[in-house]
């Protein structure tokens, strides 16, 4: 017999309830128990910050959490960024007028690393940000699109996009 | 009318569904029925298997099946199809699907686990028990070709695969005769890939029409289609193999797998859909890996420098077997001379087998292992001489004036190596000016006072992408008006769909984000290979160009009809063909498609044939030459070794710029990647037992953000004149390079002690040692 | 790579939590999950039952006392570095701390979870050693108190009994005027650190050192007060004799040798990391403003 929960929580502004093993870790709840496949697993050892996604507003690593571990609490993943009538969150615009993405694979960590980078700190050195994403792991871009992209994310942050 | 989006920053068509979490990899994609795999993996670098206790594993709930090679059915009880058959092959051993009766390496699959979900899958895999005879194991190439080695594999003679040879000139006689000749020996590490995303597939069997589909992280869909088809006995016509969004592949994922023919063989017998996704565990003990590269180098050179000959004998560690024939070797020798009109080469390579997994290209493939071979043989020359690094470079470069260049090597195939075009010295000049090359000694000499090392390193290469033969394309007008492209072609992060998007825009003045570009399926109309080597923006994007071309003419012709105009009175515009300087006499594109496909009883007009579509190829007998030189500058901690990374500068031609922004995207990431295999990036096996040391992410080091120096990416544009676009390829053009910019810049940094890098990667402590060795210990 | 199967348990209290301690074999506690995440997802760890400590609202605060600071073992990486206490009473855990994982990992991480894990190259442990800490361990008998230099019982190995927990993390703050400096060696940021070198420096009135604490990191199993150096640095401007009589006493440490980095290799960077952080400490406690020396 497996070892099961019901959990209640809201991922995306939606309630959801579902029973899960306890062993189920967020990540994987959340690709496969509610598709939303835009969060990755690149490691499942907390090194690689693919599967980053916001548990009650902070930055962590969803694999590895147990689904268990979010009852009663809010996620937002990369598909919750953008506003419900589709305007982009300014870092996702961003990484598209800086290029700072190419294969995409690390991109909704990327994404959700600098969005709660700039909910704290509107206005971050270089220097910040290289620190706030030395936590995500790129193999394609080498990071400078991405650290120009976060600078410029900022601007339109602190204009109170 | 004249290009407009090509040469232009154009926005990724990639983009939208990518920054929104909309991407489809893989190990993304949900059918119904489906179940997972698990693989039961060797945890012995070499040993016979005697026996493999399934019976607890297959009585877990929610397992399906638990398979070994012999479940697999008569038509899987053989080794894998050689990808690159070669004469040159001694011993053409490849793996079997699932282990047969030995298991060469660490991680080399022995069994299949078919469940529910991924754990349960894991769950059983380590209740199978395997029974093991331990055989004898040999990791150092070095020691595999001695004689009376241990042998990789049993019942083998030797380890030896295959002993490559490139020659031309004589080399012995310019050693024998040169006023100076100098000898050293070089060290480059195995490294691996590690993609953002691991490998994955899936593959479904639809009985009722005995159509095999698989979806594969792979950069090969073509190819692995073809071997399939080989391996099982059917036909390509059966088989369908799509590659969707790929995270990253950078050489592995080019090549085809045990797991996907596992997959396919555990459809077919199921009759169920099954997945494989690759854990990073997996990625490490069984993606392919690059290099463990042991050289020994003599260079014969004039007083002022000119190298007159290199004669250099390479034992090369290809892991347990040789899933891609002599691909990997062949790139470490075919680049020799490189950038530089040496007259006399001499390159021996010995493959060799050895306990690990199996070596195949990574980024660059051998091309970063050659450059490091000649950059630093040119630093050596100008350490000796007492000349300057730049100087020697100067002098032995070839000239402008020299192209076509023969550098006076011949392929198997018989084509010779011909550089078509370039400016090696003028991207040198570029890359010194903008580092201050001719100041760096006042600066070593200020940053000395304050006691800081400091060093300027220098780097230069050529490449040799778009490879023939061809990468097809097809271009449509539908119904709406829209344009649409189809590429068998595919990408993993380039930005294949941007670029083609941009190509066929411009044909029709369209805005290339509503271009629909699709790729990497092998259903589609147009025939592909692979995305390796820099060669698909050179070979597909011609092919783009000629398609679009094509179908650019046809619009017209029918709109003259149509118009009742001449042809050369047309011009499109936004989607509309019309008379030039009479926008309102005009016909729309898609009302021309509709009017191909025409109906029932309605004739075509006369001359056409159906559709307003072509497919094309540019097909090429000879790759097109990419160069560039690269500037580091760097600092070093004397007390730690430890490296600080100041700044970096490329200065690079890879012909006519697609997109500038996705060009300076692969240079930059392509610097990324050499820094990480010059500092931190080192795989490390036992020596004694053939475990792998290094099998995560906290012990194999890749790049991050905050060791990067600023990276400044200078273009030149030296137009290839051998396909119509004048484009080179540009992905490898910051990996290969990159190495040995480093690790020059870090021996510059010590240049007072006189310390001598010859292998990489370079560590703290490594460097310690070095110094310590110059001043005598601490 | 999936964890095996486990029987999770949630307790909300610490009265539930020590009724459960000790009740099951094969158990787990499970943290800020930064460490113990990855070596369940590696199987390396199979416990039967997890006992996830995150709903337990007791075990998280910041308490200041006389001469101390009292912190709860479950108190987030991420709020220590943002808390006004620990800033104002031991900035030089907010200086080790920006070498400690990566936001991600310290928004989840726990101070407690740090100690109980005792990596030899945990920066938190190296912080209460500089402090002589005293660790609250609780169990079904009741709590009994630690002190940081007993807590370190062999490679990864904490002073605890399968059915305790450390509950509280107690600092013997400095009340003299002193600086502080933390430096370590790590490949990239936010690694596991090679070594790191703590240090608290109080001076006289003559610019003599009158206190100084060191602690190493990195190098042993568990962080080590260099109290021979110590010795020799009290009393001294500090300066470069003294330091490398300082570090001179690293050499005699037995250290911790494995595939990557060597021991001799590791007594080597202790020895170089000493002398910057007692360098810097001794600006700090001058008052001066010296840029990040190397």
């Amino acid at each position: 017999m497996t070892d099961r929960r019901t959990i209640k929580l809201t991922v995306n502004g939606l309630r959801h309830e579902r029973e899960v093993e306890t062993r189920l870790t967020l990540g994987d709840f959340l690709r496969r128990g509610l598709g939303l496949t835009g969060t990755h697993l690149g490691c499942e050892h907390g090194v690689c910050g693919a599967c980053t996604v916001h548990l009650d507003g902070e930055a962590v690593r969803s694999c590895i959490l147990f689904a268990v571990q979010a009852d009663g609490a809010k996620v937002t993943t990369v598909e919750g960024l953008a506003k419900p009538d589709g305007t982009l969150h300014p870092i996702q615009q961003a990484f598209r007028d800086h290029h700072g993405l190419q294969c995409g694979f690390c991109t909704p960590g990327m994404l959700m690393t600098l969005a709660a980078l700039l909910a704290e700190n509107a206005k971050p050195t270089e220097r910040e940000v290289r620190e706030a994403i030395s936590g995500n792991i790129c193999r394609c871009t080498g990071y400078q699109g991405i650290v120009a992209a976060a600078l410029d994310a900022a601007k339109a942050v602190a204009k109170g996009a | 009318m004249g290009a407009r989006n090509v040469g232009a920053v154009v926005k990724r068509l990639e983009d939208p569904r990518l920054i929104t979490g909309r991407g489809r990899y893989t190990d993304d994609i949900v059918l119904p029925g489906l179940l997972e795999l698990a693989f039961v993996r060797s945890t012995e670098a070499h040993a016979g298997i005697k026996s493999i206790d399934l019976a607890a594993a297959r009585a877990l709930p929610g397992v399906v099946a638990v398979w070994t090679l012999a479940d697999l059915g008569p038509a899987a009880q053989k080794p894998m199809v050689q990808s690159y058959p070669s004469p040159a092959i001694k011993q053409n051993i490849t793996q079997h699907p699932l282990a047969k009766d030995e298991v060469c390496y660490v991680g080399e699959a022995i069994a299949v686990v078919v469940a529910e979900n991924r754990y349960v899958a894991e769950d059983a895999a380590q209740l199978v028990a395997a029974d093991y005879e331990p055989l004898p194991v040999v990791i150092d190439a070095r020691e595999a070709v001695k004689p009376n080695a241990p042998q990789a594999h049993r019942g083998t003679q030797t380890n030896l695969a295959a002993t490559v040879v490139w020659k031309f000139g004589d080399a012995a006689a310019a050693i024998a005769g040169a006023k100076h000749v100098f000898r050293e020996t070089y060290f480059q590490h195995r490294g691996g890939p590690h993609s953002m995303e691991g490998r994955a597939v899936i593959a479904q069997h639809d009985r009722a029409t005995d159509q095999l589909t698989l979806w594969s992280s792979t950069q090969s869909p073509f190819l692995v289609r073809r071997y399939l088809a080989q391996y099982l006995g059917r036909e390509e016509a059966g088989i369908r193999v799509i590659a969707p969004d790929v995270g990253g592949g950078f050489g592995p994922k080019a090549g085809h797998y045990p797991e996907e023919l596992v997959a396919a063989l555990v459809a077919m017998k199921l009759g169920r859909p099954v997945k494989w996704a690759e854990d990073r565990r997996e990625h490490f003990l069984t993606t392919t890996q690059q290099r463990d590269q042991w050289w020994e180098v003599e260079v014969a050179c004039e007083p002022n420098g000119k190298v007159l000959g290199l004669r250099a004998k390479c034992t090369h560690d290809n892991g347990a077997y040789l899933p891609y024939g002599l691909l990997l070797p062949m790139t470490t020798v075919v680049p020799f001379p490189g950038a530089y009109a040496i007259p006399s080469v001499e390159v021996t390579l010995d493959v060799v087998f050895t306990n690990a997994v199996p070596n195949t290209p990574i980024r660059g493939a051998g091309r970063p292992n050659a450059a490091f071979i000649l950059e630093r043989t040119m630093d050596t020359v100008a350490r000796n001489l007492k000349l300057d690094r730049a100087e020697v470079r100067r002098t032995n470069f070839v000239r402008k004036d020299q192209f076509p260049y023969e550098t006076g090597a011949r392929l198997p195939t018989g084509v010779t190596i011909q550089y078509d075009s370039g400016d090696y010295a003028g991207c040198l000049d570029m890359v010194m000016k903008s580092s201050g090359y001719a100041a760096f000694e006042q600066k070593r000499a200020q940053a000395a006072k304050e006691g800081r090392w400091i060093g300027l390193g220098l780097a230069s290469y050529n490449e040799d992408t778009g490879l023939p033969p061809y990468e097809g394309a097809t271009v449509k007008v539908l119904p709406s008006g829209r344009i649409a492209v189809e590429l068998g072609s595919c990408s993993q992060g380039q930005g294949l769909e941007t670029i083609a998007a941009q190509i066929a825009a411009d044909q029709f003045d369209v805005d290339p984000q509503d271009v629909i570009v699709k790729t990497g399926d092998t259903a589609g109309p147009a025939l592909a290979l692979s995305t390796v080597g820099s060669r698909v923006a050179s070979t597909a994007g011609p092919s783009v160009h000629v398609a679009a071309s094509q179908v650019r003419e046809k619009a017209i012709r029918l709109a003259a009809q149509q118009l009742e105009a001449a042809e050369q009175d047309l011009d499109i515009t936004k989607g509309a063909v019309h008379i030039k300087g009479v926008l309102d006499r005009k016909v729309m594109l898609g009302d021309l498609a509709k009017r191909l496909v025409s109906g029932i009883n309605v004739p075509l007009p006369p001359g056409f044939t159906p559709g307003l579509e072509a497919t094309a190829y540019h097909t090429t007998q000879r790759p097109v030459y990419a160069n560039g030189s690269n500037a580091a500058e760097v600092e070093v901690d004397i007390e730690t070794g430890e490296v600080k990374l100041l700044n970096y500068w490329v200065a690079h031609d890879c012909g006519t710029l697609i997109n500038p922004m996705l060009v300076e995207g692969q240079i930059v990431g392509g610097v990324v990647h050499g820094i990480g295999n010059a500092l931190f990036e080192h795989m490390k096996y036992d020596r004694e037992s053939g475990q792998p040391l290094t099998t995560n992410f906290g012990e194999y080091l890749l790049p991050l953000a905050t060791e990067m120096p600023p990276i400044h990416c200078e273009h030149m544009e030296t137009p290839s004149p051998v396909n119509p676009l004048g484009v080179k390829g540009a992905g490898e053009g910051g990996t290969i390079p990159g190495i040995s910019c480093i690790v020059s810049a870090v021996e510059d940094a010590l240049k007072p002690l006189g310390v001598k890098i010859n292998e990489y990667p370079i560590s703290p402590e490594q460097l310690l040692a070095l110094i310590d060795e110059k001043r005598g210990g601490d | 790579m999936k964890p095996a199967p486990f029987t999770y348990h949630d307790p909300r209290s610490v009265k539930e939590l020590v009724a459960l301690l000790g009740k099951h074999e094969n158990t787990k506690l499970l943290a800020g999950g930064q460490s113990l995440g990855p070596m369940l997802n590696f199987r390396y760890v199979v416990p039967d039952h997890l006992i996830d400590l995150n709903r337990i609202p007791e075990l998280a605060y910041v308490k200041p006392g006389n001469g101390t600071l009292e912190i709860g073992a479950m108190t987030r990486q991420r709020a220590l570095e943002r808390s006004d206490d620990i800033k104002r009473a031991c900035p030089i855990m907010v200086e080790a701390l920006g070498f400690v994982g990566h936001v991600q990992t310290r928004n989840r991480g726990t101070l407690g979870g740090s100690l109980a894990h005792l990596d030899p190259a945990a920066e938190l442990p190296g912080i209460c050693s500089l402090y002589d800490a005293i660790l609250t361990v609780t169990g079904p008998k009741g709590a009994r108190k630690v002190a940081m230099a007993d807590w370190g019982v062999s490679f990864m190995t904490p002073n605890l009994k399968p059915n305790e927990v450390l509950t509280a993390i107690t600092l013997q703050l400095w009340r003299e005027p002193h600086g502080h400096a933390f430096v370590e060696m790590a490949r990239r940021h936010g690694d596991f650190a090679i070594a790191g070198v703590g240090c608290l420096a109080a001076l006289d009135s003559a610019g003599k050192a009158k206190r100084v604490a060191l602690a190493l990191i990195g190098v042993s199993h568990a962080p080590v007060r260099l109290a021979a150096a110590e010795k020799l640095l009290t009393g001294t401007d500090l300066g470069d004799d003294a330091i490398r009589s300082a570090a001179a006493k690293v050499d005699k440490l037995e250290a911790l040798d494995d595939a990557h980095v060597s021991a001799a290799y590791r007594k080597r960077l202790a020895g170089v990391l000493l002398g910057r952080a007692v360098k810097q400490a001794a600006a700090r406690a001058r008052g001066a403003t010296k840029g990040s020396a190397r």
